[in-house]
């Protein structure tokens, strides 16, 4: 097994302990290139079925290529799909700086519908090498009511036994493409010919390296039109991925903040 | 279908940095990301900058701060992920755990690893946090392992200082069953053989840390062992019916018979099922599968897969050496859950065998063990649970327990001393059917004028069964009853003949005894049994068997007297030979006796002369077994 096949192993391992115990579950899918390989993971994982729906939260003012992508694979790939409209800005908290109050909308969003339909488990797609944050976190990571991360007392976590018990009230997050890298994502896609938004292929010397909303969300300057461009482009780069993304930069402690109080 | 990917992605090394507060592991970190060009831009500047403005050396373990939150100290007690490369190919460094909480973030970062670096600084040699550290890496399963001797230049580079670091660290290992592969002179904050070879090691030919390092071998699990695959769900998408797991160990293939255990069905293999992939003729420890059967099977989560002739363990009661994070101490008694693969399981603390120091190695008696304590344990569940031992199949021979909904601590299997309850597992003879007699139970009653039943005794070796057992029988067969004894006398000779003295060999001696003794009971009479059975799983086998004919008919009786005491009869010399190492296995001295917990009738022959003894005995057995009284 190449280092692919161990991450697609364990990432299905991970679904699956999280169908047979964790009920009832959704998936976020954000639509951008991450959460379309956790789409695709778990079509293997279920032998050609997403078996719970995937959530968009949709703040109205996402990129139009990702709308259309959504439309065209929804059906393409058999998904139960459930629009979770984001509240608007100023239900956020207006102590925020004001890039970061645009992510916190999703915060809302996913707290009202994960409220509304009493999920206990919800898929996320982040990684461990995205941000300094995102590599505390847990594969099974609970959350309580109010949807806030205690990460200085979380669950022990070792030889891939998860925590499953909550709480009433609570839910947890799971994290199946945690251990992957920015890098193994696009090796994967590649690999497995698994669709994404053009927008992440230079057009006139930009790209996304990311996706967000419109209004917050920055492409980079890069030449790479073609998978392999991107990863010869990220095996030499030594930008952060996010750079793009405003509301990280807001202030040193704002992406703490965000996720503290239940940012993905 | 995927497409082959160009090029093939580069090996993965996931590697943790372990050893006492100061020794040196931020600085290592900061210097390999140095060394393989690894640091953020301008990160070398701002060192070289705060270096020069305070007149200090340059501080590398600041490196590490440029991967944390700025800002946040409280964050960085935890695991972070930290990334460089070599030719060779890709390290994911778990960062070394700070103070707080220290095992439970050192488990939840170590368990992944693949090597650790065990860094000891070369002046103060082996302190307690080396030791410890060391510990847990065997307990966590990380055999690989790297002592970087840190700090040389405080010692003069000196190659018979090095030499006497080495040798202590290396005992110590050596004592927890760990042999460092490669022991490396450093000075880190000099950068002197961290990854190039440095002349002020002339007397050292090992390679450097870095070279070491690429020695290792990324973990691939293992292929050669015996097939274990745990049930993780059974899907009914469509017409399919499928079993999903990984394989944990081994190999499966299409047209295998494989058993399942507990439930101890067999089936064949009829396929492996894929989406978007051709499936596999055969699946490789490592691998998330699906899978059907030609049997229509009922199973569920929980079940392990084998093939039937490397089958694991099945068992209720367990040995274990056990890490534990929970908030309040572990004492005996305690209901706890067990997972182990995908198995869930209720166990009791049957006893606290031994707390382990992990400073001294020391070993001794304890009623409890502390949050972040190492100790021995037995573990007893009512099911009977399907494990290995870890010293032969790690993943499925180790365990995590549950309190409540957390989790709070993690064991590793042994089973010494302890039968494998399989081969004695009630027979499932489905051909067999049971023939009613012409003369019932009641009628054989009324004409002895007693009932049937059993008498068990257990009881350590000396502490008087057999003397008890014939003069209650003598005494009841004057009084007219029908009585009978068993002892290893009479039953060893013909009955077991065949039978050792094996752990396996004492369990299936112990199962007919009880089966034989059942039979006695149904007859009519009163059996009297007297054998050590040391083992509450065997004497709950014979209630078992017993009161299957008989309901009612079994009474256990603890011949109590303690270990010293049976030792100082020692009647028939045989703790002598016992403590001499003559005996193996030899209950009390080198295998375990587990008391009754709730016996019907206990005996203290310590303070209970035989007359005595037997006295009370007998007024039980004319209560219990009186027509009338109980009718
Ligand atoms: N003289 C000397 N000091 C060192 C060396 N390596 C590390 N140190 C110093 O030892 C101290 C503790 O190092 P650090 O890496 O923070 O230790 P940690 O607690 O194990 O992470 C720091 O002041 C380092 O500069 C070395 O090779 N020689």
């Amino acid at each position: 097994m190449d280092r692919l096949d161990q991450l697609e192993a364990h990432s299905i391992y991970i679904l699956r302990e999280a169908y047979a115990q964790v009920e009832p579950l959704s998936m976020l899918w954000s639509l951008g290139k991450d959460s379309n390989v956790m789409v695709w993971l778990a079509r293997k994982a279920f032998f050609g079925r997403v078996p719970f729906p995937v959530i968009l939260l949709d703040t109205g003012n996402e990129l139009d290529e990702v709308y259309a992508f959504r439309d065209e694979y929804v059906g393409k790939w058999g998904l139960s799909y459930v629009n979770a409209a984001c509240p608007p800005l100023e239900e956020t908290d207006p102590s925020l700086p004001l890039n970061s109050r645009h992510a916190a909308r999703k915060t809302l969003g996913l707290k009202r519908i994960l409220a509304e339909q009493g999920f206990r488990g919800v898929f996320l797609g982040i990684r461990r090498d995205e941000q300094a944050l995102r590599g505390k976190e847990r594969v099974f990571s609970p959350r309580d009511a109010e949807g806030a991360w205690n990460y200085k007392e979380q669950p022990a976590e070792f030889w891939d036994h998860y925590k499953t018990e909550l709480p009433p009230g609570a839910h947890l997050r799971i994290h199946p493409l945690l251990a992957w890298t920015e890098i193994d994502i696009w090796r994967y896609i590649e690999r497995e010919d698994i669709p994404v938004v053009p927008l992440y292929f230079a057009r006139d010397g930009w790209r996304y390296r990311s996706l967000g909303e419109k209004d917050i969300t920055r492409p980079i300057r890069s030449d790479a039109a073609s998978i392999a461009e991107i990863i010869a482009e990220l095996e030499v780069t030594r930008q952060p991925e996010r750079a793009g993304r405003t509301m990280d930069h807001d202030s040193e402690d704002s992406f703490e903040r965000l996720r503290a109080s239940g940012y993905m | 279908m995927p497409h082959p990917s160009h090029p093939a992605p580069r090996e993965l090394l996931k590697l943790v940095v372990v050893g006492h507060v100061d020794h040196g592991k931020s600085t290592i970190v900061g210097r390999l990301l140095y060394d393989t060009d690894s640091l953020p831009e301008g990160k070398l500047e701002e060192l070289q900058a705060l270096a020069s403005r305070r007149d200090m050396a340059l501080e590398w373990s600041f490196v590490l701060d440029a991967f944390q939150a700025e800002r946040d100290q409280a964050v960085t007690i935890d695991t972070t992920q930290i990334r460089f490369k070599t030719a060779r190919r890709d390290y994911v460094i778990i960062d070394a755990p700070g103070h707080r909480e220290f095992l439970k973030n050192m488990v939840s970062g170590a368990a992944e690893a693949d090597a650790a670096v065990l860094v000891i600084d070369a002046a103060e040699g082996v302190r307690e946090q080396s030791r410890r550290h060391g510990y847990l890496l065997h307990l966590l399963g990380v055999r690989q392992v790297a002592v970087a001797i840190n700090k040389m230049d405080l010692v003069d580079h000196d190659g018979a200082r090095f030499a006497q670091v080495a040798q202590e660290v290396s005992e110590y290992l050596a004592g927890i069953g760990v042999e460092p592969a490669f022991l490396v002179p450093i000075a880190a904050r000099e950068g002197d053989n961290v990854a190039a070879a440095s002349p002020r090691f002339d007397w050292y030919e090992g390679p450097s840390l870095l070279e070491a390092l690429d020695r290792f071998h990324a973990v691939t699990q293992p292929g050669l062992q015996p097939l274990r695959l745990p049930i993780q769900d059974v899907y009914h998408f469509d017409q399919r019916r499928i079993l999903v797991g990984r394989v944990e160990s081994g190999v499966l293939r299409v047209g295998d018979t494989v058993l399942f255990s507990p439930s101890n069905k067999t089936a064949r293999v009829r396929s492996f099922e894929a989406w978007n992939a051709e499936p596999p003729v055969e699946a490789h420890a490592g691998q998330s599968v699906g899978l059907t059967l030609e049997e229509p099977l009922f199973l569920e989560r929980g079940e392990m897969l084998s093939h039937p002739e490397a089958a694991p363990q099945l068992t209720t009661v367990l040995r274990a050496t056990l890490f534990w994070l929970g908030r309040t101490p572990l004492a005996e008694g305690q209901g706890l859950t067990l997972k182990l693969g995908t198995a869930r399981y209720a166990v009791e603390v049957a006893s606290i065998e031994q707390a382990i120091d992990t400073d001294s190695l020391e070993r001794r008696q304890a009623q409890e063990v502390p949050r972040d304590g190492i100790a021995e344990v037995v573990l007893r569940s009512r099911a009977l649970i399907a494990l290995d031992e870890a010293a032969a199949l790690q993943r499925t021979g180790r365990f995590v327990l549950l309190d409540g909904s957390e989790t709070v601590g993690g064991g590793l299997i042994s089973m010494e001393g302890y039968p494998d309850q399989r081969r004695v597992m009630a027979v499932r003879a489905s051909n067999l059917f049971s023939v009613e007699h012409a003369v019932t139970r009641e009628q054989r009653w009324a004409r002895n004028r007693h009932r049937g039943g059993v008498i068990w005794l257990t009881g350590l070796s000396g502490a008087g069964k057999s003397t008890v057992a014939m003069a209650l029988e003598r005494r009841l067969f004057e009084r007219g009853y029908h009585v009978y004894v068993l002892d290893g006398d009479n039953v060893r000779r013909g009955l077991n003949a065949n039978l050792g003295f094996s752990p396996d060999d004492r369990a299936e001696n112990i199962r007919r005894v009880g089966e034989a003794a059942a039979l006695f009971a149904d007859a009519g009479a009163i059996c009297i049994t007297a054998f050590i059975s040391p083992y509450q799983s065997d004497r709950d086998r014979a209630r078992t068997a017993a009161e299957r004919l008989v309901p009612g008919g079994f009474h256990e009786v603890f011949v109590a007297a303690d270990l010293e005491t049976c030792e100082k009869r020692d009647p028939k010399g045989l703790y002598k030979r016992a403590r001499a190492g003559e005996i193996e296995d030899f209950t009390g001295v080198s295998a375990p006796y587990e008391a009754p917990a709730t016996p019907d009738l206990s005996l203290d022959t310590a303070a209970l002369d035989v007359e005595a003894a037997c006295e009370a005995l007998f007024g039980y057995v004319t209560a219990k077994f009186a027509l009338e009284a109980t009718d």
